[in-house]
């Protein structure tokens, strides 16, 4: 297991980067010394909360940048996402009901969900115009 | 950049799309674009082949989502076959095995869409 160790990323926000986003971080908690299976756990956490900030923090505008941020410390990996578009409010999150969905037709709304399911911690901080999701995996 | 494909076949009146690579919010217009197309045509039983499948995230479960009605409603479905364990436990962590036909092998999808 590592001591503190902090990898960075900064890319444009396109659909293009979410797999190279998500193998980054993914890469990150291999070398941090999480299992196979927690390591794509992780992977798919990335890889949602980056597309949502693509479609709904940027709206797809990919002129726009995220910053992935990753430090490998001795209780865990935690994993800060920044961007400087449109504010996610937790307040508006609900359990998805995916049945229900199904029978609406509708997409999505699962992100967040399975962010939570994935992952140890989350929270949302802001900061001026920064938004940041912080993700905490532990060993 | 994801990489992913699509490779479609046809046995009778059931349709086969076999999906290979990693399907994720820059990929899963291809799966969308493959429905769409065939609910255009009014193919409605459908087999999915995961077999390499190897990567999901929810903007590829999302398809799945946005179709399965208009499938079903035409009498038909759309079954998945040969998931990995690592694909299946993202399908599984939003309840999709009570809501979709999730079976080991195409033989066992024809079998159901052919039974009497």
């Amino acid at each position: 297991m590592s001591t503190t160790k902090e990898q960075s990323l900064l890319v444009r926000a396109t659909t293009e980067n979410i797999a190279h986003v998500r193998n980054f971080v993914a890469k990150c908690a291999a070398e941090c010394g999480f299992t196979v299976t927690n390591t794509d756990e992780i992977r798919l956490a990335v890889d949602e909360a980056y597309t949502n900030i693509i479609k709904h923090a940027y709206q797809f505008d990919e002129t726009q940048t995220v910053t992935i941020k990753v430090f490998c410390e001795s209780d865990g990996l935690h994993i800060i996402i920044s961007d400087k578009g449109k504010r996610y409010d937790p307040e508006t999150y609900s359990e998805p009901n995916v049945e229900e969905r199904i029978k609406l037709k509708k997409r999505g709304g699962v992100g967040v969900y399975l962010i939570h399911k994935l992952m140890d911690r989350v929270e949302y901080r802001h900061e001026g115009a920064l938004n940041e999701i912080v993700m905490t995996k532990k060993f | 950049m994801s990489l992913f494909t699509i490779t479609t076949g046809n046995r009778a009146d059931i349709d086969i799309l076999h999906l290979n690579g990693e399907l994720d919010a820059h990929t899963a217009s291809q799966l969308e674009d493959a429905f769409k197309s065939l609910i255009s045509k009014n193919r409605n039983k459908i087999i999915v082949n995961c077999a390499f499948l190897s990567y999901i995230s929810s903007a590829g479960l999302g398809v799945f989502m946005a179709y399965i009605e208009d499938v079903r409603s035409m009498g038909g479905d759309i079954k998945l076959t040969n998931m990995s364990s690592k694909v299946f436990n993202v399908f599984d962590l939003l309840g999709f095995p009570a809501l979709y036909d999730i079976l080991d092998d195409e033989k066992d999808a024809h079998e159901k869409f052919t039974q009497p």
